[in-house]
């Protein structure tokens, strides 16, 4: 059995976010990158899998879209201990156009794990277009993941609680917090063997796009807190209903 | 043509989302001078089916299937992709929580059709179509362009207003097609919490943070939540700690919500934690260091010992509620 991991290369989350050439370009200067939260925890838990699978779990592999420029974030997951990893040398484009490049990765797997969003452009999408496109099973807001023999059993976040799904393989599983408790940190010993690990480079697939970013905006700028006094609670309970209308 | 909306039912009762959803649906379809049409998927009374036609829906399409009661993400993509063709949907309309994000980039493939997640205005221009959504964790906004013919949005929660209309909506039964293969996962158990507001439809939410101390000291807050008919919620450390359930954690790695008030106890307004509590309408804080980053996000405030604090806070919304 293998497993795939699709990592998205983020900024760190702390970033101050800042836009260049009148606001059409997200400006990268002194930004660190990071394995998106989730996938880092994806991949936490899919190699947690694979070390009490006594061997039925071969290998964990991963996989992103995007140039050179995402490699330190790939050798960051191998020496984390993925297996191996797969670049697709292309900019990432949509949605629509990553979930087709990890297509031709993701079929020859049996689980394939994405996180339920990536913390730059949040669209919540790659995961399910993925299965789609590879017409699998898939389960979202995956929040715990247990494989014994062949039954796969996932506790999936809903409105107001939780369901327990199993699903048939191969299926892709979009996940959330909850799935690993924290995320690995690379050991001395990871790190050193994430050199001699294979990262395969591959070229793009012929694909479209079908969205595009016209521009980005900032929120405008919040008019300074009112403060009311710590002796005075009534008063800010007054305002809240009289003024904010919000009780 | 027409416009599309996947409204979600919760044990057969559509929820004040579902309304939201419908109203932004009719809006859109004002724009392209069409059609809103809902579709609905599970067990649902006719009387409540009816009540998407107040906000606009002219007909609602109705999938009762024992297979159904449970969202499995394969068939209700693929009912969703039948209707649209059916109703040669050109905008579709989905929001933007568990479910949407589950189906929503499903049907997106079937259809060919571009997505924008998180879209929180009526599309600025139709050709080409552009709408504005949240990027970066909730910290700015993206103009979208859609270039596909189908488009695919889902809607941020609390961002358009719910509008009635004087409307007739016919309900009509649907039958999708189905075969084996579209059911390859099954829920096999339900665990949710009932007579409790959710933190996600609160209109109002109270929340604690590593300033309230310790899990004992919760009382009071829960007590403020009560009177004030709001829900509760916490940061990610009290929730790791075990101070808190996990389903009370928001920021950016736990729920994202949008209230009409959020009050931050004890919370210093990490920038994760503001990712999730942002879109709030009116945030209020209460902390001992005036240098605490969430009254940068604030709008109203209180520096100051939140243990002194809650009783007092209590006490007053009582009496403005009593003042009426
Ligand atoms: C990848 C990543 C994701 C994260 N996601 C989230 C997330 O989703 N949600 C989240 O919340 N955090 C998240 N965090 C953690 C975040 O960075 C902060 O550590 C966290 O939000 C701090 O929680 P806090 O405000 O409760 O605690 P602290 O930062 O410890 O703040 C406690 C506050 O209470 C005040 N205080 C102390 N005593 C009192 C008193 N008696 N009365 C009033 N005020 C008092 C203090 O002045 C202080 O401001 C994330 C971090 C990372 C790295
Ligand atoms: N460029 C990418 N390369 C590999 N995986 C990606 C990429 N972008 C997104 N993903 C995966 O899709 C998930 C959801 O991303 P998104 O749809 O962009 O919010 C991420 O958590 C990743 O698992």
């Amino acid at each position: 059995m293998k497993i795939l991991v699709c990592i998205s290369n983020v900024p760190d989350t702390t970033t101050k976010i800042k836009f260049k050439e009148d606001n059409k370009v997200f400006d990268t200067t002194g930004v660190q990158w990071i394995i998106n939260p989730w996938d880092e925890l994806a991949l936490t838990r899919a190699l947690e899998l694979k070390e009490g699978s006594g061997g039925k779990i071969e290998k964990v592999s991963v996989a992103l879209v995007g140039d050179k420029s995402s490699e330190p974030t790939i050798r960051k997951a191998l020496a984390i201990g993925a297996d191996d990893a797969f670049r697709v040398d292309t900019d990432p484009g949509d949605s629509f156009y990553v979930a087709t490049q990890l297509k031709e990765i993701a079929k020859d797997y049996d689980i394939v794990l994405c996180g339920i969003e990536s913390s730059d452009y949040t669209s919540s999408a790659v995961g399910g277009m993925l299965s789609e496109m590879l017409e699998w099973p898939s389960v979202s807001s995956v929040s715990r993941l247990n494989i014994e023999g062949d039954d796969v059993s996932i506790r999936r976040e809903i409105d107001g609680g939780q369901e327990i799904v199993s699903s048939q393989m191969p299926f892709v599983g979009i996940v959330q917090k909850g799935i690993a408790l924290e995320p690995r940190i690379p050991a001395m010993r990871g790190i050193m063997m994430a050199r001699k690990k294979p990262l395969n480079v591959l070229e793009p697939i012929e694909a479209e796009t079908l969205t595009e970013y016209e521009n980005f905006e900032m929120p405008p700028p919040k008019a300074a807190v009112k403060l009311v006094d710590e002796e005075n609670v009534k008063e800010l309970v007054e305002l809240l209903k009289n003024e904010a209308k919000a009780i | 043509m027409s416009v599309l909306v996947y409204t979600e039912n919760w044990d057969g009762k559509f929820k004040k989302l579902s309304f939201e959803l419908v109203s932004y649906a009719k809006a859109i379809a004002d724009q392209l001078n069409t059609e809103a049409v809902a579709v609905s998927i599970g067990n649902v009374e006719e009387d409540e089916l009816k009540k998407l036609g107040n906000y606009g829906a002219k007909k609602i399409f109705n999938v009762q299937d024992e297979k159904l009661k449970n969202l499995a993400n394969q068939p209700y993509a693929k009912i969703i992709a039948q209707v649209a063709e059916k109703e040669d949907a050109n905008v579709l309309v989905f929001a933007n929580n568990f479910t949407g994000k589950a189906v929503a980039p499903r049907v997106s493939v079937k259809l060919k059709a571009g997505l924008a997640g998180g879209v929180i205005e009526l599309p600025s221009s139709l050709d080409p179509f552009m709408v504005k959504r949240k990027v970066f964790t909730n910290k700015a906004f993206a103009n979208i362009k859609i270039k596909s013919e189908k488009k695919v949005l889902t809607l941020f929660q609390n961002s358009f207003e719910i509008k009635e209309t004087e409307n007739a909506a016919s309900i009509e039964n649907f039958t999708p097609e189905f075969s084996d293969a579209d059911f390859r996962t099954e829920v096999k158990e339900v665990n949710k919490v009932t007579g409790k507001i959710l933190l996600t439809d609160a209109e109002i939410v109270v929340s604690g943070g590593r300033g309230m101390k310790s899990p004992e000291k919760w009382e009071p807050l829960e007590e403020l939540a009560e009177v004030l008919g709001g829900a509760t919620a916490c940061s990610r450390p009290v929730s790791d700690e075990g101070w808190r359930p996990h389903e009370e954690h928001v920021g950016q790695t736990g729920k994202i919500i949008a209230p009409n008030l959020y009050i931050a106890l004890g919370i210093s307004g990490a920038i994760q934690h503001l990712g999730g509590v942002s879109s709030s309408k009116i945030i209020v804080a209460v902390n001992t260091d005036k240098d605490a980053p969430i009254f940068e996000a604030a709008d109203y405030g209180i520096v100051g010992d939140v243990h002194k604090i809650l009783p007092q806070f209590i006490e007053a919304v009582k009496e403005v509620k009593a003042e009426g």
